[in-house]
């Protein structure tokens, strides 16, 4: 790359290194195509659980002694997410609170205020890691597994794809927080802070939607 | 020139070093292209095997157990690590170039992309040295045969391989869409690119929008198999006929990838080797977007039979797909039409591909129908069609590529009597082993057995297919010692051998590593043959 920009400053016509002028920069178009692939992903995740959802006569699966692996009554009654929501609603809340802290992050930096970018970004990767303390704890509260019916599988599979997606957040909010304690992004030059904040952006609008079809969206 | 004198000071490094560490696209795209042919021919041994196994009725020759992992081995390594990847070597090497690029957008992530695909050859094939042996559900990997149950650890390896290698292809898909879009040369409009360019956005398109639909299968699979999930298992309140919407929502589309950038191909040999502007290029930019969006809409094609799909719309859609390859059909022989043929090795493969690509194109459109379909499915005539695609489409046009920019990658021309005897072979071969197949399929042989009784009457045709797959075979001894004699003492190709239209011919062969000095004016889809007419003092050739 170095040897190609020398080239060009040699020449005098325009050569080949004529990018298109203006407009969205590399590194935030491949974020965004690559949220594109991302949101693909969950919508086969998403897809199988309505599919499974479909299949079964009631959701969540209701007790039976005679399926494999035998669904107690016990298990039934925890696969009822709706019945307490509230941890889960409080997640929700420490996840959307953390999109908003890290666009005024990203607003900071546009206006060059590079304080305000590292507390910004700091607060939200202290939010992030709430969340992702939080949902280890409710996993250990829940009381059923990944292999307890169709019900485990596809919740644990979403919510920890998800969780995964979140610990990925955290450390490219960490990166991002470490050079931006070193003074790296200026007003002009952050691409990395917007790319991240389009990635946690993202990462929220897919809780939001799991949250609202494991604990709001009516059962069947 | 002040480029020597701004060259940066290099350190000494090894060929094998700069190899492995390398960015730059035109060498990460000959490693693509070299990494596929590897795979291509442990594909081809396996696929000998299983044809050896069919060669007689009755055969004991191979166990039924061992025959299923070389089917399902044959072609998981022809789809996902040869076509695939092969497609997109030629991407690799020639887009950049194509819209005068210094390289791609991401070249660090390139590099990633291209070495994903060796490690998951690698643990695909693994499979063989683990008890139970590799995957051997076929390619599609259909639940339940692929649950626990019924298969082994070579399962496992088989999904991580392919998700291995699906990353490398969205990672990669997003590298080119972020090239095509940001990266032109000055005066390179999206409507001046080169097909080629057209055909890889649209495959990348479908490689962002589908292979991450595919990763989601296969997790959904792992968890089942190793971690008590019930997504596919019937059993435990999951759905089978799940994993065949969530694999063909991405291997449909997938399809398309693996022809597209062929395709692509063709569109630029045509006109080099006919010395006529492409025909109709607008309409057949269009019919490439039409192509790669219909893809998403006719994945339940493959699934007519299991009953739990809306026939009437499936069926319609996939029809509807014949019209934009139909009108890409009719601008190829108008490009040929009239045009000063030369019939070099490049044009001789893609008109090989055309007269290929158009019969599987026809026997697919029959098994589009429902009724047909029904009688069809899951016979020898399923083989037959997807053969001639994937062969008779896909690797003619790799190796029209191969004989195109061969002299661009190495400086050296490729023997043309070897190329020719070659393409003779390969031709030849090719029809003796697929097209028998049609009728063995009509006569209802079903696919992926390993043996069958001689009562059926399928002896004879079984065996006319397997000395045609041994004429395939013989093509590609031609083929390598071309390669290694031209590599040694090829003729000297010139920056410009064939005398083309598009951007990577203006500059030298092999092309230095920031591609081009100094780039022709760019004022149509055919800049050097703009540069060159008006170098001659002709009018210009604006088509």
């Amino acid at each position: 790359v170095s040897a190609s920009t020398a080239v060009v400053t040699a020449h005098e016509e325009p050569l080949a290194t004529g990018h298109v002028t203006g407009g969205i920069s590399n590194p935030i178009l491949g974020m965004i195509l690559f949220i594109c692939s991302e949101v693909m992903f969950f919508a086969g995740l998403f897809a199988a659980y309505f599919n499974v959802r479909n299949t079964s006569p009631v959701w969540p699966p209701a007790a039976s002694p005679t399926s494999v692996p035998v669904i107690t009554p016990e298990l039934a009654e925890r696969f009822n997410l709706h019945a307490e929501p509230w941890f889960g609603l409080v997640l929700t809340i420490i996840l959307v609170i953390s999109s908003f802290t890290c666009q005024l992050g990203v607003w900071a930096i546009r206006r060059g205020d590079r304080k305000g970018l590292v507390r910004a970004i700091g607060l939200t990767l202290v939010l992030g890691i709430a969340f992702l303390l939080g949902q280890a704890y409710d996993y250990s509260q829940l009381g059923f597994g990944l292999a307890d019916s169709q019900f485990g599988s596809t919740f644990y599979t979403l919510t920890g794809f998800h969780g995964a997606h979140v610990f990925g957040g955290a450390i490219m909010l960490s990166v991002v927080l470490y050079r931006a304690m070193s003074g790296q992004f200026t007003a002009q030059h952050h691409d990395a802070v917007e790319a991240t904040s389009l990635y946690w952006h993202f990462v929220d609008v897919v809780w939001v939607c799991l949250f609202s079809i494991l604990y709001i969206i009516p059962t069947k | 020139m002040a480029t020597t004198a701004l060259t940066p000071a290099t350190t000494y490094r090894s060929g094998l070093y700069e190899w492995v560490t390398t960015t730059d696209h035109k060498k990460i795209g000959i490693l693509y292209v070299i990494n596929s042919f590897v795979f291509f021919f442990i594909g081809g041994i396996l696929a000998l095997g299983v044809r050896t196994q069919l060669a007689v009725p009755d055969n004991k020759l191979i166990a039924p157990d061992l025959y299923n992992q070389l089917f399902t081995m044959h072609a998981s390594l022809m789809l996902f690590l040869f076509v695939i990847p092969m497609l997109a070597g030629f991407g690799n090497y020639a887009v950049p170039l194509m819209i005068g690029a210094p390289d791609m957008a991401f070249p660090r992530v390139n590099a990633l992309s291209f070495w994903m695909l060796p490690l998951g050859g690698i643990i695909m094939l693994a499979g063989f040295l683990v008890p139970g042996g590799t995957a051997a559900a076929g390619w599609t990997s259909y639940a339940p045969l692929t649950e626990r149950a019924y298969s082994g650890t070579g399962t496992d390896l088989w999904l991580m391989a392919v998700l291995l290698i699906g990353t490398s292809s969205i990672l990669g898909g997003v590298n080119f869409l972020v090239t095509i879009f940001k990266m032109r040369a000055p005066g390179m409009t999206m409507f001046r690119m080169p097909i080629m360019a057209w055909t890889v956005l649209v495959t990348s398109v479908l490689s962002v929008l589908a292979t991450p639909v595919l990763a989601s299968a296969l997790i959904m699979l792992f968890i089942d198999r190793n971690y008590g999930g019930s997504f596919f298992n019937t059993a435990l309140g999951g759905n089978a006929v799940l994993w065949q919407n969530v694999f063909w929502f991405y291997s449909h589309p997938a399809v398309y990838i693996m022809i597209l950038p062929a395709m692509g191909i063709v569109s630029e040999v045509l006109p080099v080797f006919s010395r006529k502007p492409l025909f109709g290029y607008k309409a057949f930019v269009f019919a490439t977007a039409a192509i790669g969006a219909l893809g998403f809409s006719v994945w339940a094609h493959h699934m007519f039979t299991t009953g739990s799909v809306y026939l009437p719309f499936f069926s319609f859609m996939t029809f509807l797909i014949a019209v934009p390859t139909g009108v890409k059909m009719f601008n190829w022989l108008a490009t040929l039409f009239r045009g000063q043929l030369m019939f070099s090795t490049p044009l001789l493969f893609a008109l090989g591909f055309l007269s290929m690509f158009l019969i599987g194109g026809i026997n697919g459109a029959f098994s589009a129908a429902v009724p047909v379909d029904f009688a069809l499915h899951d016979t020898y005539w399923v083989v037959a069609h997807l053969h001639y695609v994937l062969f008779g489409g896909s690797v003619f046009g790799v190796m029209a590529g191969v004989y195109y920019w061969f002299p661009k990658m190495s400086g050296r021309m490729l023997d043309e009597t070897l190329g020719k005897i070659q393409f003779v072979l390969m031709f030849i071969g090719f029809n003796m082993t697929f097209f028998p197949m049609h009728v063995l399929g009509l006569d209802g042989m079903p696919r992926r057995i390993a043996m069958y009784a001689a009562a059926s009457g399928w002896g004879q045709l079984n065996l006319l297919a397997t000395v045609g797959s041994l004429v395939i075979a013989a093509s590609m001894l031609p083929f390598l010692w071309n390669v290694f004699i031209s590599l040694r003492s090829g003729k000297i190709a010139g920056d410009d051998p064939w005398e083309g239209n598009t951007l990577e011919w203006a500059t030298s062969s092999p092309p230095p590593p920031y591609n081009f000095d100094h780039l022709p004016p760019i004022r149509s889809e055919r800049p050097v043959f703009d540069a060159r007419h008006a170098r001659h003092g002709e009018t210009g050739g604006h088509a």
